[in-house]
């Protein structure tokens, strides 16, 4: 039966930095520490507690250098984790290298494809890796090779692949050897709509037979789209944590109205509040949010609340209830900033 | 241990070291054999070298060919597998303790001096003719430090491809290869340096020196050379303390 995920109070910090490829290229530092030494310290990953029942697809959803690829990177046993633990099924994943490599399959933020072999040959020696009888990894390469249409490109080197097909196959190496647990970062990025949309189906063809699937990304839709579950982690902290629904219910209102005036005051703010229907409003700079139950029916008021607070108004921008509001809510920033 | 995974990587390096066998070779036969025509024809049969040159040259140009070979076999894709594009990654997530890659990596290395020092000492015999003299007394001393030689050089691989980053290559074949060669008592014997005395304490650092001396008293005993035994007792240091520093740095390099 399928394998579960699990972490508790996970903790990372690097004293040196991490390998580019780790997908530590746009790091938080909210740890660094000063002093005359100017020690390296940087806290990735603090207290992260996250319990992926088997047979989930479960989303991390959250900015670069939020500490999506470095909790993927303790869960598949390539980065040390400072303290509190992580298990699949019932392994611990630093303790159990060996037995925990036999259960996951992982498709890493860039492709870190074999540029020796051919796509075939990668593949193939993949299959070899994990034990795959030679029969069978020659049919599996040759059945995953047509379902990522990679086929008509299959003998060559993959060093002048473009960058969607190396995904494709990166994806597809990860799953040769059937693994119970897929660990995905960013399977998206780089990939055209199509191809985006054939890989969904692919993921959650893969979930259907029982596997679990672990899943980073920054695009909302995505997380929305695929995920039971998703937990949002910003600067190493998980900040919420559920259904996409019972997420985008927890947000004040809802709906999100942005605002931009020339000149936004105490007054304006109180004006605002007191529409109907608005439970929320902060202001910052010239940019005022407002969160409410509704969105189009209150540009009246706001108009109105705008010229009696003797002021501009030069944008409103309403979003409907979302995942990206959630997070811009938690973290007063915008998921792409 | 996982030797299903173990074999599948090695299949995996013997796969690519074939395709990539024209190239290996010219890179690291080249200079010896043109070394062998050069001195071991050109100078012997216009006089200027003594014709009892021929024997002196063959074993340190098989050490030397040995050494390069097992180095830049190991530590080139190395240093390219752990770059920007992380290639090694898929391996060090295969079902196997990771410090079983670099093990493997050290085997493959092994077997490629191996035969880069058998093809050169039959090429460089073909090219030299008649007189080389070779003359080995004691096979399983020879057998013991050519083994040696083989681990030293790949073992040497692993620890160089794990410390040096791709913008140094240029520095580690000029500030280490380089030196190595020319203070390896590759074209004399350590013997040779006697008027040096200086320079002959300070080459004893050098591990080529124990390869070169090493097959030069086991295959060619005629010419002066360090005791086989001695040199067989250093070059287990040596691969020893590259084999630990080897693996400390492909752990560090490995998991972050």
């Amino acid at each position: 039966m399928g394998v579960g995920v699990s972490t508790k109070e996970l903790r990372k910090v690097y004293t040196s930095p991490p390998p580019m490829a780790m997908g530590a290229a746009g790091f938080s530092m909210l740890g660094t520490r000063g002093g005359a030494k100017k020690a390296f310290e940087i806290v990735a990953l603090d207290r992260v507690s996250l319990e992926i029942p088997p047979g989930e697809i479960f989303g991390l959803l959250g900015p670069n250098g939020a500490g999506k690829s470095t909790t993927i990177g303790i869960l598949t046993t390539r980065v040390r984790p400072t303290g509190g633990q992580a298990r699949i099924g019932e392994y611990d994943v630093w303790r159990q290298q060996v037995e925990v490599k036999r259960l996951i399959g992982v498709v890493q933020q860039r492709p870190n494809l074999d540029f020796a072999l051919t796509a075939r040959e990668i593949l193939v020696f993949h299959g070899a890796y994990y034990g795959v009888a030679s029969a069978e990894r020659v049919r599996r390469a040759t059945e995953l090779l047509e379902r990522f249409q990679l086929t008509d490109r299959a003998n060559e080197l993959v060093r002048g692949f473009s960058g969607g097909m190396m995904q494709r196959l990166s994806i597809a190496r990860a799953m040769m050897h059937d693994p119970e647990v897929l660990f995905l970062d960013e399977p998206s990025t780089g990939l055209d709509p199509q191809t985006r949309l054939l890989l969904w189906e692919i993921i959650r063809e893969y979930n259907r037979s029982g596997k679990t699937i672990l899943l980073t990304t920054h695009n909302m839709e995505e997380a929305d789209a695929l995920c039971r579950r998703i937990a949002i982690i910003d600067h190493g902290h998980v900040i919420a944590q559920g259904t996409p629904a019972e997420l985008k219910a927890s947000i004040p209102g809802g709906y999100l109205l942005r605002l931009r005036v020339s000149r936004s005051s105490p007054e304006l703010v109180e004006r605002l509040q007191r529409l109907p229907g608005v439970t929320e409003v902060r202001a910052n700079g010239n940019e005022v949010d407002l969160y409410a139950d509704r969105g189009g029916p209150l540009i009246a008021g706001i108009v109105g609340a705008v010229s009696e607070a003797a002021t501009e108004l030069h944008d409103v921008h309403i979003s409907e209830p979302s995942l990206e509001n959630l997070f811009l809510h938690h973290t007063g920033r915008s998921l792409r900033q | 241990m996982n030797w299903t995974t173990f074999f599948a990587m090695l299949a995996r390096d013997a796969h690519v070291a074939r395709r990539n066998l024209p190239a290996l070779l010219t890179q690291t036969m080249l200079q010896p054999l043109l070394y062998t025509f050069v001195f071991g024809r050109v100078m012997i049969s216009s006089g200027m070298m003594a014709p009892s040159y021929k024997g002196m040259l063959v074993p340190g140009i098989m050490g030397m060919s040995m050494v390069l070979t097992g180095i830049q076999a190991v530590s080139m894709p190395l240093i390219a597998e752990f770059q920007f594009t992380r290639e090694i990654e898929d391996r060090l997530l295969a079902p196997m303790r990771i410090e079983w890659l670099a093990v493997e990596k050290i085997l493959a290395g092994m077997v490629q001096a191996l035969a880069s020092g058998t093809v050169v000492v039959v090429v460089a015999w073909l090219i030299l003719g008649t007189g080389v003299g070779l003359n080995v007394q004691q096979p399983v001393l020879f057998v013991t430090v050519v083994f040696l030689v083989a681990l030293f050089s790949a073992s040497g691989g692993l620890a160089l491809g794990c410390t040096v980053g791709q913008t140094q290559i240029g520095l580690m074949f000029s500030l280490v290869l380089a030196p190595m060669i020319f203070f390896g008592c590759v074209y004399y014997p350590w013997s040779a340096l006697a008027g040096f005395p200086i320079i002959q304490k300070l080459v004893l650092l050098n591990p080529l020196v124990y390869a070169s001396e090493g097959l030069r008293g086991t295959m060619a005993p005629q010419y002066p050379h360090i005791p086989a035994l001695t040199v067989a007792g250093a070059l287990v240091v040596i691969d020893v303390v590259l084999i630990v520093t080897g693996l400390k740095q492909f752990n560090a390099k490995a998991v972050s």
